[in-house]
């Protein structure tokens, strides 16, 4: 069943977003995008080494994926504008997730400061996926700006603990028109699951795939996972109840009577 | 002439006029780096007809893993 996504007009078939930090190396962070099925790839923007001869992060990522940068680094909606700006004059696309913290401990982004940068860029052209600490208004508020996507987080960056912002997300996700895509804090795949499975579009992992034993492996675990929580939304999930209803018959009982049981 | 290349200072050899004798100075793929030159994005095109004078401010920056 053909059930792509579409962002800014590009039909993006699957709904796992990567990142590439903290992989130990370029080969296998090729390796696990490649079998993780990304479309939407992310980088972050960093001055060269000039003490080295580092390799480039590019060659490593496959050509069909839409090359995503962050704007990491900015504490205001200007320094994210500068860094936007440096990442689009690569020539590699117009997308950008706009990342603006300035919180160290917790690295909560500031979402009045993300709204801000959000307008400028958006009218520069930029396809525009804010990430955002969950709030409606916030949320409204990037959408009328132009925001293509928008990208809460379900727990602080790296924590690995889960949707732990699921009801403001659940509320997003019913009043919001474009994409919601879940990034931060995934750390299993049952939790990418989770999300699809309350109707998200889509969901950005990066640690929990390039810090796992076998990241290879743990790409193809999330990529099945956001593929069944997708599925399991798009199908309809059953009603829950508190009482029991009995999955077998309640008849033909291997009892004397053959009854129901009471 | 002294420039600033990524927040250090730089004495420029005789070798290095222009952007792109600084990127080939530091074997640096043109492709691969995006230049700023006094807070200004230059684009590739520019490379070899911007000349560095004293002073100047470049940063050099590339894509690396990020989230």
């Amino acid at each position: 069943m053909k059930d792509p996504l579409i962002i800014a007009g590009e039909e993006i078939e699957s709904r796992l977003f990567t990142g590439t930090g903290k992989f130990a190396n370029h080969s296998e962070m090729r390796e696990a995008i490649e079998r993780s099925h990304s479309q939407v790839v992310t980088v972050a923007i960093r001055r060269v080494d000039l003490s080295g001869s580092g390799k480039h992060i590019v060659s490593d990522i496959p050509d069909e994926a839409t090359l995503m940068p962050n704007t990491s680094g900015a504490r205001t909606a200007e320094e994210a504008v500068r860094i936007a700006r440096l990442g689009k004059a690569s020539g590699m696309g117009n997308w950008v997730k706009i990342e603006v913290i300035s919180d160290q401990k917790y690295l909560l982004p500031d979402n009045e400061e993300t709204i801000k940068a959000t307008e400028i860029l958006v009218d520069e052209g930029f396809v525009v996926l804010p990430y955002m600490s969950p709030d409606l208004m916030a949320a409204k508020h990037m959408e009328e700006a132009g925001a293509a996507a928008i990208m809460p987080l379900g727990s602080p960056i790296g924590t690995n603990r889960g949707i732990r912002m699921k009801e403001m997300i659940r509320i997003m996700i019913d009043e919001i028109k474009v994409p919601i895509v879940v990034d931060a804090g995934i750390g299993k795949p049952s939790e990418a699951a989770e999300a699809m499975e309350m109707g998200a579009d889509a969901v950005l992992v990066n640690t929990a795939i390039a810090t796992a034993a076998a990241p290879v492996a743990m790409a193809k675990a999330f990529d099945m996972a956001v593929r069944a929580g997708r599925l399991a939304y798009t199908t309809g999930l059953g009603q829950s109840s508190i009482q029991a209803n009995a999955s077998s018959p309640l008849t033909g009982f291997l009892t004397p009577t053959g009854g129901d049981q009471s | 002439m002294t420039i600033r290349v990524n927040g250090e200072s730089f004495a420029c050899p005789e070798s290095v006029v222009t952007v792109t004798d600084l990127l080939d100075f530091y074997k640096l793929d043109g492709r691969m780096v995006i230049v700023e030159y006094n807070q200004t994005i230059i684009q590739r095109d520019y490379y070899p007809i911007v000349h560095l004078k004293n002073d100047d401010q470049i940063e050099l920056v590339h894509f690396v893993g990020g989230g």
